[in-house]
């Protein structure tokens, strides 16, 4: 139907990141659960910064001399943990009741 | 003296779930703990639940879970950037009780299945983290956890706790998982209203389809994408091993909008909304990466166990089935009064003689040899393709010479020896 086609229109459509993240509830906790263990080793053992590529909430950014860490986005899937070609990334749960929080799928 | 139960189970997911349910009609006296603020708020599948695991939990289930559309029809389609080459099987009769399978959204179906295992006598506490394992005399006697004054009792433990488990590699059951041996899988559940949806895929209210698209979905990487329909929405996702993932460089988020604007995809979801957006990890190494599955006061289930068959996207009805051997082992165990190590290896015995060691060993070698051979998805896909493109284009050319032109597509890029040892290859690790 037609009426129908102009309404679905004006839905939104999440296309980068930051809207995608925008979708999702989360329950940060006041310190990171996610920690880079040593600054060095991504500045020299590390030139591509793979899990600033492959994390898939976009929480690893490089920022000049260190990884910044946004842990509030994450989805606690543990792809930075095994991919890390350097074992660099200690990764825990967030506390009880913190972190994501998913309300569908 | 802290509270002593028979069973801890840890995690809410399916095999938790199930294990906790089991146990609790048994009569005895279980615990259950998940780290999220409710059961499913840390989960996410595909949406594929398997009727017959689920019905031997709870019988005839679907009359009161929360399930979204039977599936009818499952569609496959081989992508290339223009085109695709597709199969179908659909049956009616996948719609009449009991149905074939369901879809279904986590979060919610996750809730109602946990609050079946409490209404059946189980205990259930959310919003916290098991840290560890208390192990004395080389026996898991209960579980450290995040909460003051938070050591719990068991008999036995059961590890439901998910892909990462970190819980089984504390205790040196498991290895790091490799890049290699997880897919990285991001999904998007997409608002579209219920006519649209069966309109779009030519179904009515209650009845669903599955897509799972392979080859340019994926950009010729090892992995798929999907579109699974549920009653108001569609689950669409797309997953790589962390290893293809890594290699190719590729933003998980990118390339699910590569799917989305895929020609061939665009069209199904024109005009969705996004309502969330997920990221999960799903164990792929199959048989070779299952850990030891018990020990002393211990077993392990689900995702935790890596019990995952790639190849045909099943996963939770291997959690359910294997959540209750794990139940049925330790009912007997408690019968017995023995949760010795040589009494909880029955349940490795039985999930090597059920589907679930079965369909792993028939395909231990599919993953590793797909990701050394990247040529089925890079190469094969696109040329069956453009064969079968170019031997429908109807331009004056006689149709066996059509024949030949298609089958040259193959050996003339590829050599026919190669041809034929991939293709033996192929058969050889799906067979």
């Amino acid at each position: 139907m037609e009426g129908d086609e102009i309404k679905m229109e004006e839905k939104k459509n999440a296309q980068t990141i930051e809207e995608k993240q925008y979708l999702i509830r989360f329950k940060a906790d006041t310190e990171s659960h996610l920690h880079v263990l040593s600054h060095d080793v991504c500045i020299e053992k590390c030139p591509d910064k793979l899990c600033t590529i492959f994390c898939p909430a976009e929480v690893y950014k490089w920022e000049d001399i260190r990884m910044h860490v946004g842990y509030e986005g994450c989805h606690e899937c543990g792809s930075c943990r095994i991919g890390c070609p350097h074992e660099n990334i200690k990764w825990e749960y967030p506390k009880g009741g913190h972190g994501i929080v998913f309300r569908l799928g | 003296m802290p509270e002593k139960f028979d069973v801890i189970v840890v995690g809410a997911g399916p095999s938790g779930t199930s294990c906790a349910y089991k146990c609790a009609k048994a009569g005895l006296k279980v615990l259950q703990i998940e780290r999220g603020e409710y059961p499913g708020s840390k989960n996410v599948m595909g949406g594929v639940l398997y009727r017959k695991q689920m019905e031997a939990v709870i019988p005839e289930f679907w009359k009161d879970a929360p399930v979204e559309r039977a599936i009818v029809e499952q569609r496959a389609w081989m992508l290339d950037k223009n085109s695709m080459v597709t199969t179908s099987v659909k049956n009616n009769d996948w719609e009449k009780e009991p149905c074939n399978n369901y879809t279904i959204l986590r979060a919610k179906f996750d809730q109602w299945f946990a609050n079946k295992a409490v209404e059946a006598g189980s205990l259930l506490i959310n919003e916290t983290v098991v840290l560890e394992c208390i192990v004395e005399d080389g026996k898991v006697v209960g579980v450290r956890t995040d909460r003051p004054d938070g050591d719990v009792y068991a008999d036995v433990v059961v590890l439901a706790d998910g892909v990462n488990s970190l819980l089984a590699k504390k205790l040196g059951y498991h290895n790091e998982l490799k890049p290699e041996e997880v897919a990285l899988t991001v999904m998007e559940v997409l608002n579209l209203p219920k006519n649209v949806i069966n309109d779009r895929f030519n179904v009515t209210d209650n009845q669903g389809v599955t897509i799972e698209l392979f080859g340019d979905a994926t950009k010729g990487n090892l992995g798929t994408a999907f579109i699974y329909t549920n009653k108001e929405s569609l689950n669409l996702g797309v997953g790589t091993t962390l290893s293809s993932m890594i290699k190719a460089k590729m933003k998980p988020y990118e390339l699910i909008e590569y799917v989305k604007n895929h020609p061939m995809v665009r069209p199904f979801i024109e005009g969705a909304e996004s309502a969330e957006y997920l990221a999960h990890l799903i164990p792929e190494g199959g048989f070779y990466s299952m850990p030891k599955l018990y020990g002393n006061g211990v077993l392990l289930v689900g995702d935790a166990a890596q019990m995952v068959n790639g190849i045909h996207r099943e996963g939770s009805n291997m959690a359910m089935a294997s959540g209750t051997l794990a139940a049925e082992t330790i009912i007997a165990a408690k019968e017995k009064g023995d949760y010795s190590e040589e009494t909880l290896s029955s349940y490795k015995t039985a999930i090597l003689d059920s589907f679930i060691g079965q369909d792993l060993k028939k395909y231990k070698d599919a993953n590793h040899t797909f990701e050394e051979q990247p040529q089925y998805f890079k190469d094969y896909i696109p040329m069956i393709n453009r064969a079968a493109s170019s031997f429908l284009t109807v331009d004056g050319t006689s149709k066996r010479d059509k024949q030949k032109e298609a089958i040259k597509t193959f050996t003339k890029e590829k050599g026919t020896f190669t041809v034929v040892k991939d293709l033996y290859r192929a058969w050889k690790v799906m067979k």
